[in-house]
């Protein structure tokens, strides 16, 4: 009972991760599953500077005055590097699902798979591999 | 008390917005939403005494992150298609065993840590008392994580800057001359050559010298 009350920052965070990574899994729209990542990402971000924190703590910032208790700044150095990093990856990732939109029409997990077997098929039959028309 | 207090309320609050933008069918809210997302997390990184972690993310997470995604949105479909009815729980048991076999895994080592603020903790007692004590009289920076970030581990931060770099790269060669009006001329073109060509041995050909033409 003390580790569910101690520990109660964690729990939460992991059933936080586990619902981003349920919509990365679950959601066919690839806009949804690109937010479900960031949900995920931020998550971790939040396991990590729990980590970090010392209970009576202040933000590590030195002051002349007093013997301040500070937090870790280890975490938050890491973290400041994940966030923008993070940020790249979706970029990245919304130009690949506008090329698709692009390409297919459609960004629905599942149409696109589709189309895709589609156009495998017929280009099978015709026995033309050559061209990549898109 | 009051820390754990307010963190118990905002990670409500996360919960909440994470329900919500499962539930939601319509692609606009669900990306302000997951700004909304953003946004208290970095409010809860003030409380956890991260406050430069809770700027950045509050900029980059919630700011640019959002700017993006409504951009995107603006060339794409605004809303989710309906999952056929008849799959029903079939369609998400895949995802559901994976999210709570690997979440019981999860919260079976999350027990076993060291309690959330334990100053004996192990993370706090290896390196990280050296940056805070000596890093003040070494480098004349007040602030730890910017000593740590810019000069510690400066070399870190210049392979994260490599990282954004190659993205930006991606982003371009990926859009490159994909705006609306090429599309629809490349589409014209495409039909053209078809047209004339009927041929598909050189079809390919005329269509490249075509593109370089445009280009």
């Amino acid at each position: 009972m003390t580790v569910l009350v101690e520990n109660w920052n964690y729990l939460v965070v992991i059933c936080l991760m586990m619902g981003g990574l349920f919509i990365v899994i679950s959601q066919n729209n690839l806009v949804k599953k690109l937010v479900g990542l960031a949900i995920f990402q931020t998550s971790v971000f939040l396991f990590y500077i729990s980590v970090g924190k010392i209970a009576g703590g202040t933000a590590p910032i030195l002051k002349e005055t007093g013997d301040l208790l500070y937090s870790n700044p280890l975490p938050h150095v890491l973290i400041l590097t994940a966030i923008v990093v993070g940020v790249a990856t979706t970029a990245l990732g919304l130009a690949l699902v506008l090329r698709i939109n692009a390409g297919f029409g459609s960004i629905e997990d599942d149409e696109v798979l589709a189309m895709k077997a589609e156009d495998g098929e017929v280009r099978g039959r015709r026995g033309d591999d050559t061209g990549d028309q898109a | 008390m009051a820390v754990t207090l307010t963190n118990a309320l905002l990670l409500a609050l996360l919960v909440f917005i994470l329900v919500l933008v499962i539930r939601t069918r319509k692609l606009f809210p669900v990306v302000v939403l997951a700004g909304a997302y953003s946004l208290v997390s970095a409010a809860m990184f003030v409380n956890l005494d991260a406050v430069d972690v809770a700027f950045t993310e509050a900029a980059v997470g919630a700011g640019i992150s959002t700017v993006l995604f409504l951009a995107a949105m603006a060339y794409l479909p605004g809303t989710e298609k309906e999952p056929p009815e008849a799959k029903g729980l079939m369609h998400i048991l895949p995802a559901l065993v994976v999210c709570f076999a690997g979440g019981a895994l999860l919260i079976a080592a999350a027990v076993e840590l060291p309690a959330v603020g334990d100053p004996t903790a192990p993370a706090h007692n290896h390196v990280a008392p050296r940056y805070l004590e000596e890093s003040g009289s070494f480098l004349h920076i007040p602030n730890v994580v910017t000593t740590v970030l810019a000069s510690y581990r400066g070399f870190d931060t210049f392979g994260e800057t490599v990282v954004v770099f190659t993205a930006g790269l991606g982003v371009l060669v990926l859009l490159a001359g994909h705006t609306r009006t090429a599309m629809r001329r490349r589409k014209d073109d495409a039909g053209n050559t078809r047209k004339a060509n009927s041929g598909k041995a050189n079809s390919g050909k005329a269509n490249s010298g075509r593109g370089g033409g445009d280009a």
